[in-house]
């Protein structure tokens, strides 16, 4: 193995590329979408236009078969103007559809794939239930086999992409039954939107990712055929451990491109802004302030891109995607917090982007794994 | 339908400063893009590819070898075919050795309806290649192209200047530069990148691939040579007046109406 910190010229495309759409078409809305608190489909539909959905999808899958690290560069482009299309995307991505990819059957993956991989239609995955969230052992949505077909009984809570115009389903997860040491088998269901006895939400009133969609999901005696269960019944948590395992990553990179983003905008606005007859950044206090942001960017970044080195070469990868989404979001809170900072009394008005930047990083140390839910992961895998 | 589209690799302008001693552009550091006229005469090649059933786009470029990496840009939007003009002999080309240099590896093209080219460039900014290079290939040309159509063999290329809007009829083979008002170019898709690096090659030709002149080449094949290059400098003294503001007021449209500057 050789240490390499070149990367390829197709990595620097797939950023610029990435970049370019973020700047042309999601820069300029981004702020409106926030105030109004509105899902933008059009946005979405212009994302998997140039083939942001099912980047680590295979080509005959309908995906566009790059690799990990160039999903991550996406994701943190998107992420760099905007928290809330970034989730769309990786939610979309990590949650939505590399479940079906990963675990589906072929007709599962023919069924939903090439739409998802389009971006014409979106997948939500439901995990988080009102009274199990970190805690997603506590599950108690029921799904009973009848004959041929299951029927679904309970309630998902806080489901990103998952009462959309344009979503066709969300991936659930239910105990369906128990196993011989007595401990719950769990199995994912695919439930289309539309199905008698599923209903749903849209959760309003956010402080955060006001321009992603997040849903309530409730099931009543909600009946899907056998088809519909993803992979094999019993599989489910296994399915859920390793889908959270790849989507720490995309909210690692989710960090990052916040504090890009933030550490952008405070940089330039520090040479514009003159108190005291010169730029702020000449002030020491800021400079500092500057140079220990652009470090801490610097290191998240290797770390996540660590990650997903390993992630790609098929070697474990489970606590270096704990550590990175851990950091990563961590950053992104110092980053934005001094960002705001450096923007003085403004950074907290609308008219600039950091003010977005600082409420949309809060939600990076809760998703998917809290700060410190990764730090019990962190210690298990060294031991304690 | 087989287009041509020559591209040209430039320093992002938006980000070039200038050595104020020497009046050279510093270029470290800088990004090189793809000039962003040239984009939109890709993006018109594809569309008009699209809308004839079959043929390729080819993008051609003269440059060093480091302008690889703005053909596969070129590929990433979509295009067929990229081939680059590049050897040492061909340094210090002015705008004749260029369009000379592309006309003959135009040739060695052979098979083409028509010719895109930027208006011009954002770094050069002559805007001579396309046209030279029409001449060099007894082409009809039409420049400034804000909407082409084509019926056939016929092309009809529209362009505004100032007030005048021009409409012009031509017969294949024809060369067109193109405005940026004529089209927005496309966003690159992620798979057509990783198909740009994957599965497509930047075809190289250097001088022995080209049945060259060796004086029009170069520094050689070049009457023209940039002296000088230098910034110019708007200094402006101002006029301070002391007075109460409505005085004040008077003066300076006085001072208006003296320089002629508005008329009452
Ligand atoms: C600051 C500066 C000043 C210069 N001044 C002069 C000058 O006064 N006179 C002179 O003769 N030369 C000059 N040159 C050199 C000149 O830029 C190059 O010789 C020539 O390759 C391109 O000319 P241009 O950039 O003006 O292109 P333009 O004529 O403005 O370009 C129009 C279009 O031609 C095509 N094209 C141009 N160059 C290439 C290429 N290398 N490969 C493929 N397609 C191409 C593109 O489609 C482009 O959009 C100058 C260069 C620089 C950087
Ligand atoms: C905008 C948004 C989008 C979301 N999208 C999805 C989605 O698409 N799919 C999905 O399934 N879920 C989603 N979630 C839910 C998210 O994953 C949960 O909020 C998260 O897992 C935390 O669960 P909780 O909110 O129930 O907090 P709790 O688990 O109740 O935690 C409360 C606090 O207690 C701490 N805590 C809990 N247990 C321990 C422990 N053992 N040791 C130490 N501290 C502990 C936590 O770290 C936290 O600080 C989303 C949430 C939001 C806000």
């Amino acid at each position: 193995m050789k240490l390499c910190y070149q990367m390829d010229e197709k990595y620097e495309m797939i950023r610029m590329a990435a970049r370019e759409f973020a700047e042309g078409e999601i820069k300029p809305v981004a702020g409106e979408l926030d105030e109004k608190e509105e899902f933008s489909v059009s946005l979405t539909q212009q994302m998997g236009d140039i083939g942001l959905f099912g980047m680590t999808v295979p080509e005959e899958h309908g995906g566009q078969g790059l690799d990990y690290i160039s999903y991550i560069i996406a994701v943190e482009e998107i992420a760099r103007v905007d928290g809330s299309q970034a989730a769309t995307l990786a939610a979309g991505n990590s949650l939505g559809i590399d479940p079906i990819d990963k675990f589906g059957s072929e007709s599962q993956c023919r069924k939903y794939l090439p739409d998802l991989c389009q971006g014409k239609t979106l997948m939500g995955f439901g995990l988080t239930e009102p009274n199990a969230g970190s805690d997603a052992g506590a599950t108690s949505t029921t799904a009973v086999k009848e004959g041929d077909s299951w029927v679904i009984n309970g309630r998902k809570t806080m489901t990103t992409n998952a009462n959309t115009p344009i979503t066709k389903g969300s991936i659930v997860q239910a105990i369906t039954g128990a196993r011989p040491d007595g401990k719950p088998d769990y199995t994912c269901f695919i439930v289309e939107n539309g199905t008698p006895g599923f209903t749903l939400n849209t959760m309003k009133r956010k402080f955060m990712w006001r321009g992603s969609n997040t849903a309530e999901l409730f099931f009543n005696n909600c009946r899907v055929s056998n088809d519909a269960v993803l992979g094999n019944p019993g599989d489910g948590f296994k399915q859920m451990l390793a889908t959270l395992d790849g989507g720490r990553l995309s909210i690692g990179a989710m960090g990052i491109g916040c504090a890009q983003g933030a550490y952008e905008a405070a940089l330039r606005y520090s040479k514009e802004r003159i108190q005291f007859g010169r730029p702020i950044c000449k002030q020491q206090a800021i400079a500092f302030k500057l140079a220990d942001m652009e470090l801490k960017i610097e290191l998240a970044r290797n770390l996540l891109y660590k990650a997903c080195w390993l992630a790609e070469n098929k070697r474990p990868f489970g606590k270096e995607a704990a550590m990175s989404k851990l950091y990563c979001s961590e950053i992104a809170r110092e980053v934005a917090d001094e960002a705001v900072q450096i923007h003085g009394g403004y950074g907290l008005f609308k008219d600039y982007d950091v003010e977005r930047f600082y409420r949309d990083q809060r939600l990076l140390q809760i998703g998917e794994g809290t700060s410190e839910i990764l730090r019990i992961v962190i210690s298990r895998a060294i031991g304690c | 339908m087989n287009i041509i589209v020559t591209v040209k690799q430039v320093p992002d302008t938006h980000e070039v400063k200038i050595d104020p001693k020497t009046g050279a552009l510093i270029r470290e550091g800088v990004p090189s893009i793809i000039n962003p006229e040239d984009k939109n005469a890709i993006e018109e090649a594809l569309r008009l590819k699209k809308s004839s059933d079959d043929g390729e786009v080819t993008v051609l470029s003269m440059g060093p070898l480091q302008a690889e990496s703005t053909l596969r840009e070129a590929l990433s939007m979509g295009v067929d075919r990229a081939i680059l003009v590049s050897d040492r002999a061909f340094a210090g080309a002015d705008t004749l050795a260029t369009s000379y240099t592309l006309s003959m590896a135009i040739k060695k093209i052979e098979r083409y309806d028509l010719i895109l080219c930027g208006s011009q460039t954002i770094d050069g900014e002559t805007g001579q290649v396309g046209p030279q290079l029409a001449e060099w290939l007894d082409l009809p040309q039409a420049t400034h192209a804000e909407e082409i159509n084509i019926q056939g063999n016929l092309v009809t290329v529209k362009s505004n200047f100032d007030s005048v809007t021009r409409v012009m009829e031509m017969k294949t083979p024809a060369l067109i530069t193109v405005s940026n008002r004529i089209n927005k170019p496309r966003y690159k898709h992620m798979n057509k990148v990783l198909r740009a690096y994957r599965d497509k090659a930047v075809v190289t030709w250097s001088k022995e691939d080209l049945k060259l002149n060796p004086i029009r080449i170069g520094l050689n094949g070049s009457p023209t040579w940039v002296r000088k290059t230098f910034v110019h400098s708007h200094s402006r003294d101002g006029i301070v007046v002391e007075k109460p503001a409505a005085n004040c007021a008077e003066d300076i449209l006085d001072f208006i109406l003296e320089k002629a500057l508005l008329k009452l």
